[in-house]
């Protein structure tokens, strides 16, 4: 029997993973990425949560399944059209080539939450207003973290749930990831800058993974980084480019004003690019968050509404590291099960539609 | 004298009608407060009814503003209303022609023709014969109409039409009988002796050939005697209220009485001026996202019913285009905001600390700047401003710069008065301290409320008016870009307070300004209104999506407005780039300082 083929879309690290496992199992894997790297987003965080693991190591381990393993990779294309014959799926690329499979599996991941669209924190606005992502970028260049004008900061904001839990932009659902990056964050600029005094602004800290909460209590007890319960409201600039924060104390129930030298934000999960234009090309089931739709909630997390389709990793939801790549290897399983003429993903579940929940509305 | 016992039923209903309406209006017009009682007085020694005779003759009889919206729908209320005057009008000189005497029986113009039967040789009998029939030709058609646009009501332009209640049903139907009655009564007698134009008296000589007239004619002219005796019992307490009332409102409107703060008089003739036609349901915008029953027409007929639910006065967007498009010129969003007051909370807020927090330095400004909330939640805006007003050389005062105080328009959209009345008077305090001659508002809110409620001696400016002069007095200049831009009217500023034009003349200067269907008046709410209590946020950002569709229609580089909040709300939708008049303007100047 002639090999089957997979072609995963996406090459990030669940696309990695998957590729790796899919090809172990013995199939014709082609992993197709945009940009010129495999690793995603991973790319640019320096280090993980909450073992404070350098992020270019997982991406190292990912890699080393990609190399052992004979996967066509195909790097730099984006995908101009997918058709589906019969069983066939015939994927053409913008490089002009075209590829057969047999099985899709989808691993486009998220985007940040573009921060210009929260105008009150003035990103793009004021200088001495970051994200997330662009202290990661300081910390991976090694430069020391400075204000615009180039002074060592003598406090520093970070502003949790910014594009998440916020119906005012449009995303009701919490990332999953900016609590405890916060706190790794606010750590990571204590250890460079003892004399910084750290403050978190939080709706809620959702400690829920393992290690979190002892992370949590540590930044504060070793740390002395300051929580405080409440949401920004606004942000303006003094003169001297230094940030006036308005906020509620929730705690204390009293309004709050200070100045800060940096703001960090802590940008959420947006569903990417990537995803909406490959969902529009097939005609996959949209969520009303704008992630993908699976098959189910609970029981078919990797399924989509085409036969012969499935789903890696944070394209259907905001996930940390290590679920990304324990999906990658459920849904390499289930590419595998359906390959390999098992029916498991068409195993139907009583009323599945009604358990949508949000989406019944 | 004419008489047979028939007429008892028309002028028994006919009478109920004189005193139910005399007391309601009665009623009303002692509710008046004091100053509007003065001006309608006074509007009869200077003859606003002049004025008010051509407006009711417009309105009332032809139904221009309808004819506007839909031609089928004009046509039809213009045929039964001014179809129906003159049916009286002329019917009226008929029967005084006939006697040859001016005072007759009330009811001697409507049952004429069962009375008189010698017409043939009277001078005017031809003539007026043949103008009766026309006009009842007219009213049958018009009949015809009205019952077409019940079962095919998109021929008339309307998507959805009213629920009708129990007391509409029965006007409605009384109504739908009284002229085809009528023509059968006329024609039956027309059929008898012979006699009638070119419809009763040929419908009659047909209806002859066939039928037993001389059983059929009497019980008809009792049908249309009643069926005019029911329509007018059930007028007091259907939509048709509208037709004697409306004829009030326009007067009263024309002595200069306007919508108040409290339920008046005026709020009554209104309320029971609207006819529920229902050309607000497709204007409102929640129609498309929403099922409750919260539109102008219904929120009014539960003020009518008493049944007024706290949910319905909250649930409006409060853009103005219900008001805009009304037929009868009901003031609904003041009305509606008025309404509030009975629901909003007693005691909310202790202001007392203003006074020792904000303080302004006393000295000679020319212009004061009051940014608002919304455009510190915009800080583009609040920079461009900055820089314009750094540019224009004006001496200025940023008075919310540091700590601000509310204008208390939200505490108005929320029926709280009392405690609005507080932060009006703190602000106004701090501006008459200034000195300054004009007070420029980036947020159309808050120019609305100094505008309009403050009772300010100096002037208030809307920002895109405050360039506008700028650009006029030289004192900045700007280059063009070929930026293809469309304008969306905020509703605070163009709807309700007028400014069209500033706006998009700096844009012309600017850029190229680009039309789009729904412009000035026909201008959409973002869906940001701080008006809204009720609407969950998944049903705004379908309102802020279907209008930014609609905007971008043209495939425009940017969609400018006037109002930070608009801003706001439409940029967290759009694909295409969201900006305020004051950022291109801005803009413009930085590109002339590079040559």
């Amino acid at each position: 029997m002639a090999k089957k083929n997979v072609i995963v879309i996406g090459g990030g690290i669940a696309g990695m993973e998957s590729a790796s496992y899919l090809s172990a199992m013995g199939f014709n894997v082609t992993l197709l990425e945009k940009s010129n790297e495999l690793g995603g987003h991973l790319l640019n965080w320096e280090r993980l949560f909450p073992t404070m693991r350098y992020g270019k190591q997982v991406i190292d381990f990912l890699a080393k399944g990609i190399d052992f393993e004979q996967i066509n990779k195909v790097l730099n294309v984006e995908i101009k059209s997918i058709e589906k014959k019969n069983t066939q799926f015939c994927v053409e690329l913008s490089n002009g080539k075209t590829f057969f499979g047999d099985s899709i599996l989808i691993t486009t991941g998220y985007d940040l939450f573009d921060a210009h669209r929260k105008e009150e924190y003035g990103y793009g606005i004021y200088n001495n207003v970051i994200t997330s992502a662009d202290l990661e970028k300081i910390f991976m260049s090694g430069n020391p973290i400075t204000t615009t004008d180039g002074k060592t900061p003598k406090r520093i904001g970070i502003v949790h749930c910014v594009g998440s839990r916020d119906e005012k932009v449009g995303h009701v659902y919490c990332s999953k990831v900016c609590c405890v990056t916060g706190v790794k964050q606010a750590i990571e600029i204590k250890e460079k800058m003892p004399e910084t005094e750290v403050f978190n602004f939080y709706m809620d800290m959702r400690m829920y993974g393992m290690h979190f909460e002892a992370l949590y209590k540590k930044a504060q007890e070793k740390y002395g980084i300051q929580f405080i319960r409440g949401r920004l409201s606004e942000a303006a600039e003094n003169i001297d480019g230094t940030i006036v924060l308005k906020v509620e104390d929730t705690l204390a129930g009293r309004p709050l004003k200070m100045n800060v030298d940096i703001l960090v934000l802590l940008v959420g999960f947006v569903p990417s690019k990537g995803s909406k234009e490959v969902g529009k090309l097939m005609g996959l089931n949209i969520g009303i968050n704008g992630f993908y739709k699976t098959k189910d909630q609970h029981t078919l997390t990797n399924v989509s509404n085409i036969d012969g389709v499935f789903f890696a990793g944070s394209c259907t939801g905001p996930k940390t590291i290590t679920n990304t790549i324990t999906d990658a290897r459920a849904a390499a399983s289930s590419v595998a099960s359906y390959l390999l003429g098992f029916d498991l993903h068409k195993r139907d579940i009583e009323n599945h539609e009604e358990f949508w929940l949000y989406d019944s509305k | 004298m004419n008489f047979d016992y028939f007429v008892l039923p028309f002028c028994i209903g006919a009478l109920i009608l004189f005193t139910i309406l005399s007391t309601r209006y009665a009623m009303w017009i002692v509710k008046l407060p004091r100053i509007d009682k003065r001006k309608a007085w006074l509007g009869i020694l200077k003859f606003k009814f002049i004025g008010s005779i051509w407006e009711v003759f417009r309105e009332s009889l032809l139904h221009r503003k309808i004819f506007k919206i839909n031609a089928m729908l004009g046509w039809m209320h213009m045929s039964f209303a001014f179809g129906w005057f003159l049916l009286i009008v002329i019917g009226a000189m008929e029967s005084k022609f006939h006697k040859s005497r001016v005072f007759n029986m009330p009811y001697d113009p409507i049952f004429l023709r069962y009375f008189e039967h010698n017409t043939h040789g009277f001078f005017f009998a031809e003539g007026f014969t043949f103008i009766m029939d026309l006009i009842l030709l007219i009213l049958l058609t018009a009949t015809i109409l009205a019952i077409s646009k019940r079962v095919y009501s998109n021929l008339f332009g309307l998507k959805r039409t009213t629920k009708l209640i129990l007391g509409d049903k029965i006007a409605l139907y009384s109504l739908w009988t009284i002229f085809p009655l009528r023509f059968l009564a006329e024609s039956f007698t027309s059929g008898l002796y012979n006699n009638g134009g070119f419809l009763t008296g040929t419908f009659g000589n047909i209806f002859a050939s066939f039928l037993p007239l001389q059983m059929l004619e009497y019980p008809f002219w009792w049908a249309y005697s009643s069926a005019l005796c029911l329509f007018f019992i059930f007028l007091p307490f259907s939509r048709y209220m509208h037709i004697p009332t409306e004829i009030f409102l326009i007067y009263l409107r024309n002595c200069g009485i306007r919508t108040s703060k409290n339920h008046t008089g005026y709020t009554e003739f209104e309320i029971y001026s609207c006819s529920r036609c229902g050309i607000c349901i497709d204007k409102c915008q929640l129609t498309d996202v929403m099922q409750n029953k919260t539109q102008g027409v219904y929120f009014i007929q539960q003020i009518r019913r008493n049944i007024l639910s706290s949910e319905t006065a909250y649930n409006c967007l409060l853009c103005g285009r219900c008001t805009t498009y009304c037929p009868v010129g009901i003031d609904i969003n003041k009305v509606r905001l008025l309404k509030r007051h009975d629901f909003a909370p007693e005691n909310g807020f202790n202001f007392n600390y203003l006074d020792e927090k904000v303080t302004v330095a006393p000295f000679e400004y020319d212009v004061i700047y009051f940014a608002g909330c919304m455009t510190h939640l915009t800080p583009t805006i609040k920079n461009s401003m900055v820089k314009i007003l750094n540019k224009s050389g004006d001496r200025y005062i940023f008075l919310d710069k540091e700590g601000s105080i509310c204008c208390g328009k939200p505490l108005l959209f929320a029926g709280n008065e009392k405690q609005a009345r507080e932060l009006k008077y703190e602000n106004k305090k701090l501006i008459n301290k200034t000195g300054a001659k004009t007070l420029v508002t980036s947020c159309p809110i808050c120019y609305n409320i100094f505008k309009n409620e403050y009772n300010l001696t100096i002037e208030v400016l809307h920002h895109s008016q405050y360039i506008k002069r700028l650009i006029e007095n030289k004192k900045i200049t700007l280059s063009k870009s070929q930026l293809n831009v469309v304008y969306h009217d905020p509703c605070e500023l163009s709807r309700t307070n007028n400014v069209y034009d500033e706006p998009r003349e700096i844009l012309n200067a600017i850029a190229n300004l680009q039309t789009t269907n729904h412009e000035k008046d026909n201008a959409l709410c973002c869906g940001g209104s701080l008006g809204n209590f009720v609407i969950s946020e998944t049903e705004r950002n379908k309102i802020t999506n279907n209008m930014v569709a609609k905007l971008s229609e043209h495939k425009p580089d940017v969609i400018v407005t006037a109002c930070p909040l608009c801003k706001k709300t439409m940029n967290k939708q759009s694909d295409v780039p969201i900006n305020d008049i004051s950022e291109l303007v801005s803009n413009a100047i930085l590109q002339e300082k590079n040559y």
